[in-house]
């Protein structure tokens, strides 16, 4: 009997080629290297090396240092991605009903999008300066007796507020065009059905942005775990006492400024199963609920 | 498509032809971290001995600061692409060092090819700092600074204060004064190299067993004796009092603390001696870094900071004569007093010291002087520097347990035995990795 079978072209495998190879050499060859080198005791200039299974992970990652820096991430990143998003979505909501100027509001509010975390850390670390900070000044002039350089309150909001500042616009964009995607004739309906806004908003419009709201959520994660390293290392650099320091901050510190090649590999494999894991439990539990 | 090729190949022989000078010269390559006018004064440095000399041609490349200089160089020597000469950091010493084979050491390059080399011509402070236990030199110190103590003379008339304390206990006695005129007393850059470090070699304490370090890589940090604890509860003391004014880790935020007259007293660096006479529009003076009458009668010199220039190795043997050769060019007197002039980087040799003096350089600025004077004190068994692995991370230890004592968050006691517990961890990999 004749086998049916359809003809297999080798030309999407040609396409998607590129695609494969950029993946294979810039994410799953240097993901293999940091496994291999996380078994490894090696010297920085790899002159000596040892197998050593799980030695650098129990080493790093007991460290009361590791500890203080995972539960910093766990906190800031939360905070970053909330804090950011409901800022966004509010000023989306509000900058999609001005009629007058809304171009300018919508720019003015687009605007931090093209500056790169560095910046705007570098933006806010003269901001908050001991000697010519006017935040430093206006915060402590109202009365907050403010010293990020020594409270680790104080330094924990100074990235906080450089982060979600700099996410914010980039929400915003997002919200807003989930925003003007929604049909008015639903909206125009919902009216009709009810008059309290809050209402309207929370049981029609919400929901029909959920699918942009989830997307954000999971960008703005990996954002705050890993590209506000910039904004880190251009304000508090973990200071003071390790209070800012995040779990990518410290794989930056133990190797490349320490040279502790296989303590910060072991870093950052495990840094990469937890935002594996978060990505995975958002795409399991949240995505249900979204309805595209 | 001729016509193009015909161009190109005229370029290139035309370019050849003018570099042909330079292509006979064999390359030497120096990675440094020498950013901003340092850096201007490394090219002058370069050419200088590029002109001085045709049989080597010196490529000088700036990498960033000391730590990405180091990671650059690591990076480059597991790829077998390493520059001749590589610049680390005092802090990142231990790790080329205990890299068996990373290195020439600089002693042997110069014995061979560079007609002898005498570690007694070095001036005593930073001789050994990156030798091997039994003194054979490894890197060649290069830009040598020691922490010394700056006051604005303008603060000490106002307040009414003769002048720079000598000892801590002094210090106690004016800062009141200092204060009542408007000052924080006191304010210092780099808190585990002055407050530390040199306050070990100051106070002749040992700062880790075997030898500091030299001797072994299986040690342990001495951090946590009563010394330290009891100069740590007095920092803290004049922290509350508002004598000690803290404006975070960096080094030059607490400069210009000093430089914008919040502070009358400012623990620096030699070398920051320079910037300084730019920035300040004020008398100021240099002295040296205090120490405590109740620990030690007659003070120890300090040991340096800084960097030095290593060799690496896996070069073909005519490269490291160049290297050689540009050593015992940098070593020169000449070279020394010309770095020293326009750095404030204390000279390295007794010769080029010697020169600067008869040069009566210290006639007119004798501020610069006084970095040397302190470097040449009395040396004592705990003086010349130490070899600790993992410093880099060790100093962030540090950093963040003197913040913690500073925020109250833990006590002096609580900060050095988490100091000791945390430091001792990173020594222990540093040895299993290193061993």
């Amino acid at each position: 009997m004749k086998r049916v079978q359809f003809e297999h072209s080798t030309i999407p495998y040609m396409f998607v080629a590129p695609q494969i190879l950029i993946i294979a050499v810039f994410f799953l060859w240097p993901a293999g290297q940091a496994v291999y080198q996380s078994f490894l005791l090696e010297d920085a200039f790899g002159l000596s090396s040892r197998f050593v299974w799980f030695k650098n992970y129990t080493d790093t990652i007991w460290s009361p240092s590791w500890l203080q820096a995972a539960w910093f991430t766990m906190i800031f990143s939360t905070l970053v991605t909330f804090l950011s998003l409901g800022l966004a979505l509010l000023l989306a909501v509000k900058a999609n009903q001005v009629i007058h100027a809304a171009r300018t509001y919508k720019t003015t509010l687009m605007w931090a999008y093209a500056i790169a975390p560095p910046v705007a850390g570098l933006m806010g670390n003269l901001m908050f300066h001991p000697l010519i900070g006017d935040l430093y000044k206006f915060l402590n002039a109202i009365g907050w007796n403010f010293d990020h350089k020594l409270d680790s309150f104080d330094a924990g909001f100074v990235v906080v507020l450089i982060s979600v500042w700099k996410q914010t616009s980039v929400n915003f964009i997002f919200f807003l065009s989930g925003l003007q995607g929604i049909p008015k004739s639903v909206i125009e309906a919902a009216t009709l059905d009810c008059r309290n806004a809050t209402r309207r908003f929370w049981s029609i419009t919400f929901p029909l942005l959920a699918p942009t709201t989830f997307f954000l959520m999971v960008t703005n994660i990996t954002y705050a775990f890993f590209e506000t390293f910039g904004i880190i290392d251009t304000t508090t650099r973990g200071a003071p006492g390790g209070a800012t320091t995040t779990l990518v901050f410290k794989v930056f510190q133990d190797g490349f400024r320490g040279a502790d090649l296989g303590g910060s590999s072991a870093q950052s494999v495990v840094l990469m199963i937890i935002v594996l894991t978060l990505t995975v439990i958002q795409f399991r539990f949240i995505e249900r609920k979204v309805h595209y | 498509m001729k016509i193009k090729n015909l161009v190109m190949a005229g370029v290139f022989s035309t370019a050849s032809l003018m570099t042909s000078a330079a292509w006979s010269a064999t390359d030497i390559q120096w990675w440094h971290a020498m950013g901003g006018r340092l850096g201007e004064v490394v090219n002058e440095i370069a050419e200088k001995y590029n002109a001085s000399q045709t049989t080597y041609n010196l490529v000088p490349t700036y990498k960033g600061g000391y730590e990405d200089t180091m990671t650059a160089g690591i990076a480059a020597f597991r790829a077998k692409k390493q520059p001749n000469i590589l610049q680390v950091f005092d802090a990142g010493a231990a790790t080329i060092i205990n890299a068996k084979g990373a290195t020439v050491p600089v002693a042997e390059l110069m014995e061979k090819y560079a007609g002898g080399f005498d570690i007694k011509d070095y001036i005593s402070g930073v001789r050994y700092f990156y030798a091997d236990s039994s003194g054979k030199m490894i890197g060649m110190p290069f830009n040598s600074s020691t922490p010394l103590l700056y006051w604005n003379k303008d603060a000490f008339a106002k307040a009414g204060v003769a002048g720079p304390p000598k000892t801590w206990e002094e210090f106690e006695a004016m800062a009141p004064k200092l204060a009542a005129a408007g000052y924080k007393a006191l304010a210092q850059s780099h808190s585990p190299w002055i407050f530390s470090e040199n306050f070990h070699s100051r106070h002749n304490l040992q700062m880790a067993t075997g030898n500091n370090g030299y001797d072994s890589t299986d040690v342990k940090i001495l951090y946590n004796n009563p010394h330290m604890k009891m100069h740590w509860t007095k920092v803290k003391e004049w922290l509350d009092k508002g004598w000690y004014g803290f404006y975070g880790r960096a080094w030059g935020d607490n400069q210009d603390a000093f430089v914008q007259k919040k502070v009358a007293m400012w623990l620096g660096s030699s070398g920051s001696f320079g910037g300084l006479t730019k920035s300040a529009d004020f008398k100021f003076g240099a002295s040296f870094l205090p120490y405590w009458k109740s620990v030690i009668a007659e003070p120890k010199g300090t040991f340096i900071g800084g960097a030095a220039l290593f060799a690496m190795s896996g070069k073909p043997e005519e490269e490291n004569k160049g290297v050689a050769d540009f050593l015992k060019f940098l070593t020169s007197p000449d070279m020394q007093y010309f770095w020293h002039k326009q750095t404030g980087y204390v000279p390295i040799t007794n010769a080029a010291y010697d020169k600067a003096k008869a040069d009566g350089y210290y006639k007119t600025t004798p501020d610069a002087e006084v970095g040397i004077q302190q470097l040449n004190q009395p040396g004592g068994e705990w003086t010349k520097g130490y070899r600790l692995g993992y410093y880099v991370q060790i100093r962030e230890v540090m950093y963040k347990n003197y913040e913690n004592i500073f925020s109250g968050k833990s006590t002096v006691d609580e900060a050095f035995k988490a100091m000791e517990t945390e430091s001792n961890a990173l020594l222990e990999r540093f040895h299993a990795t290193y061993k």
